[in-house]
């Protein structure tokens, strides 16, 4: 029987749209993965501390306020210090194409932007994730 | 007119043709099925003295004011502000300008949160979504220059309601103006914030507390002010539908009209400065219907269920942005034409303040040309088009009139079962209206991803295009900026006087006293927006989320 993947997903910071991340634990949900929403107003601290708790495979986040370059580095960083890089790191919403680059070289591995799909959204995690 | 003779050439008609006969039925956005064809007896059983009247006279349902626009526009007022006070005090300037007929407000997330721009929560978050405000300082400067007189204001705040309000009665006082000419809005609706905004601080009691104490203060001292803007628009933003968006609104307003009355307010006393936003969306007739109906039950609501006498008390006089879900990032001059659909709506529709998208909302905040596209939208609309000749011009549409009277029995229907619920709190604590809104959301998505919802750029006439550059990007320096010239403030002020406003503060926060005052006297002396709400957050502590998921 092969382990279901489990997700953490997660408002970091002030924002309280939570729309697009509420659809996207759905339908992670029903491609049938496990999926705990911590809701809104986390910092990347108690984010990753829930991830570690949890067990999670994937951390997925939803940023829309502009405040990506600061709360997405430091998740990973905080990931890379906890010994906790295997977690994958994806993001989406509203992030600006010059700041993908380099959000990727810190260590979110895709960003999702608008018109995306649940199902692009589950593929990737499949090809991408790495269960221990 | 024979009504049956006219049912029963329409049946003939209906089989007439092999084509209509075999077209897919259409639904409303809130699932009833749509006739291919509507007619006189469609709308027969219609009493229009009593359901649709006359604009300015009850039950309001074809407009609030007897001459609508042939006496005066609605206002042209697009939300705005970023990066700091100067900025938007400029970007406000710019818009003037160029037409922009009232003022609206976007802070940001710390200021709508009650933090300061200093605070460990606010890191990266400041002058983001809209301009930061500290103290009293940053809103002079965001109004330098602008004759509060002669103008009125929106402000996008809801938990933090009363502070800024304060501010706006000092910057007035300071112009050398009485509380009772300024003009304006508060938005100060927490119960959405609850569920589909986020920007709530305070439980449910004590924000209530919050609103009411607003209430009687405007009512003695601003009297031009609309204390409240109850919102629909973000509910259905988060994904509800029509239907929902004025139920699920219109029972949040209950909850403050009951809070208010159990304070010992009259219902006339506070009533009429009731005001609204909403959201208009892309199904033009579906959009006016749903104001029109919303309209005609307001009014019953207010005289029949709440006795309101003044006749200003059942007038739902409402501000309308366009959708901005409904833009894409995909092809973003697509929703020009998309505004431009949605603000015609909302100029059929009758609403007294209009904010036209930018067509660059997926991507970023607005550049001066985009919103200005957005000014002009508006701006052609008014003087090209006639359609504000006259007033209410679909009426008397078969269409028009079976939607409206349809959506007024879904919506009182679904108003019937919050109330038995207990109301508004109770269905959100129970998280009810989460939840529906929620599984419509994730519905909606699912019809998108499956192609039966059409999203053109998206889902159908896709094309491969480079991402566009994106023109307006925050200063980085705005952050750093902001937190020092706070500390600076904080170095010149009289940290005694502050210390002392705080102290009276959270005594009257603990007792049962009227608050405004206290808090003006704080703002007064250069307290903080993060000190004061600090202090009262002390006192009525952080609201706990309802988890649904």
């Amino acid at each position: 029987m092969s382990k279901r993947i489990r997700v953490l997903a997660a408002k970091p910071g002030l924002d309280g749209h939570d729309r697009g991340i509420k659809v996207v634990c759905a339908g992670l949900k029903d491609a049938g993965m496990e999926v705990i929403y911590t809701g809104l107003r986390q910092t990347p601290e108690a984010i990753v501390a829930a991830a570690l708790q949890e067990d999670v495979d994937v951390i997925a986040l939803s940023t829309l306020s502009g405040a990506h370059n600061q709360h997405l580095p430091r998740v990973a960083q905080l990931l890379r210090e906890k010994d906790a890089a295997h977690v994958l790191l994806v993001a989406g919403g509203i992030v600006p194409p010059k700041d993908r680059l380099s959000l990727r070289e810190k260590g979110v591995k895709e960003i999702f932007g608008p018109g995306t799909t649940m199902t692009e959204i589950a593929e990737f995690i499949r090809n991408n994730v790495s269960l221990s | 007119m024979d009504q049956n003779k006219i049912k029963e050439e329409k049946t003939r008609w209906a089989q007439s043709d092999p084509g209509l006969a075999k077209a897919v039925p259409r639904h409303t956005d809130w699932g009833d099925p749509v006739e291919k064809l509507y007619t006189p007896a469609d709308v027969s059983a219609q009493d229009y003295l009593e359901q649709l009247g006359f604009p300015g006279e009850h039950p309001f349902a074809r407009g609030v004011y007897p001459s609508m626009y042939l006496g005066r526009p609605w206002t042209v007022r697009q939300y705005s502000g970023y990066d700091s006070p100067k900025d938007t005090n400029a970007r406000f300037r710019y818009l003037l300008e160029q037409g922009q007929t009232g003022l609206s407000v976007a802070f940001d997330l710390p200021t709508q949160i009650g933090y300061d721009s200093d605070h460990p929560m606010s890191a990266g978050e400041v002058g983001k979504v809209g301009v930061p405000v500290d103290t009293l300082e940053d809103m002079e400067v965001i109004f330098e220059g602008l004759p509060l007189d002669k103008l009125s204001t929106s402000m996008t705040i809801n938990a933090p309601s009363a502070i800024m309000l304060a501010m706006y009665v000092s910057i007035g006082k300071k112009q050398g103006l009485d509380p009772s000419v300024l003009r304006g809005t508060l938005q100060n609706d927490v119960l959405k914030e609850y569920t589909v905004r986020g920007t709530y601080i305070f439980p449910p009691q004590p924000s209530i507390r919050l609103v009411t104490d607003i209430f009687a203060y405007c009512s003695k001292s601003v009297p031009r002010f609309n204390t409240i803007n109850v919102a629909g628009y973000h509910l259905r933003e988060a994904g509800c539908s029509a239907v929902q968006e004025i139920a699920f609104s219109f029972s949040n307003a209950i909850a403050y009209i009951q809070a208010a009355l159990d304070a010992g307010l009259g219902i006339d006393d506070f009533a009429p400065r009731i005001s609204w936003i909403f959201n208009t969306n892309n199904k033009l007739f579906e959009e006016v219907a749903k104001y029109r109906a919303a309209r005609r039950i307001w009014a019953e609501l207010l005289r029949d269920r709440f006795g309101a006498k003044d006749p200003r008390s059942c007038m739902l006089r409402f501000h309308t942005q366009t959708s901005g879900a409904s833009l894409t990032a995909q092809q973003p001059l697509n929703n020009v034409v998309r505004v431009a659909y949605q603000t015609l709506a909302a100029v059929l529709a009758g609403a007294q303040s209009i904010a036209a998208c930018s067509y660059d909302e997926a991507l970023s905040l607005p550049t001066e040309e985009s919103v200005r596209t957005s000014l002009r939208t508006q701006q052609i609309l008014h003087e090209e088009t006639g359609v504000t000749d006259t007033i209410d011009p679909l009426g008397g549409s078969y269409y028009l009139e079976a939607l409206t009277n349809q959506i007024y029995d879904r919506i009182k229907g679904l108003m019937d079962e919050v109330e038995k619920m207990g109301g508004a709190v109770a269905a959100i604590e129970k998280g009810f209206v989460q939840k529906e809104i929620e599984r419509r959301s994730y519905d909606i998505q699912k019809q998108i991803e499956g192609g039966q919802f059409v999203v053109v750029g998206v889902n159908k006439y896709a094309i491969q295009e480079q991402e566009p550059e994106v023109l307006v990007e925050s200063n980085p320096q705005a952050e750093q900026d902001q937190i020092e010239r706070l500390q600076a403030l904080k170095n010149r002020r009289s940290n005694d006087k502050v210390d002392g406003a705080l102290a009276a503060l959270k005594q009257t926060a603990h007792g049962d006293g009227a608050l405004m005052p206290v808090i003006i006297e704080a703002v007064e002396a250069y307290a903080s927006l993060g000190e004061i709400c600090g202090v009262l957050r002390e006192v009525f502590g952080e609201y706990q989320p309802v988890r649904t998921i």
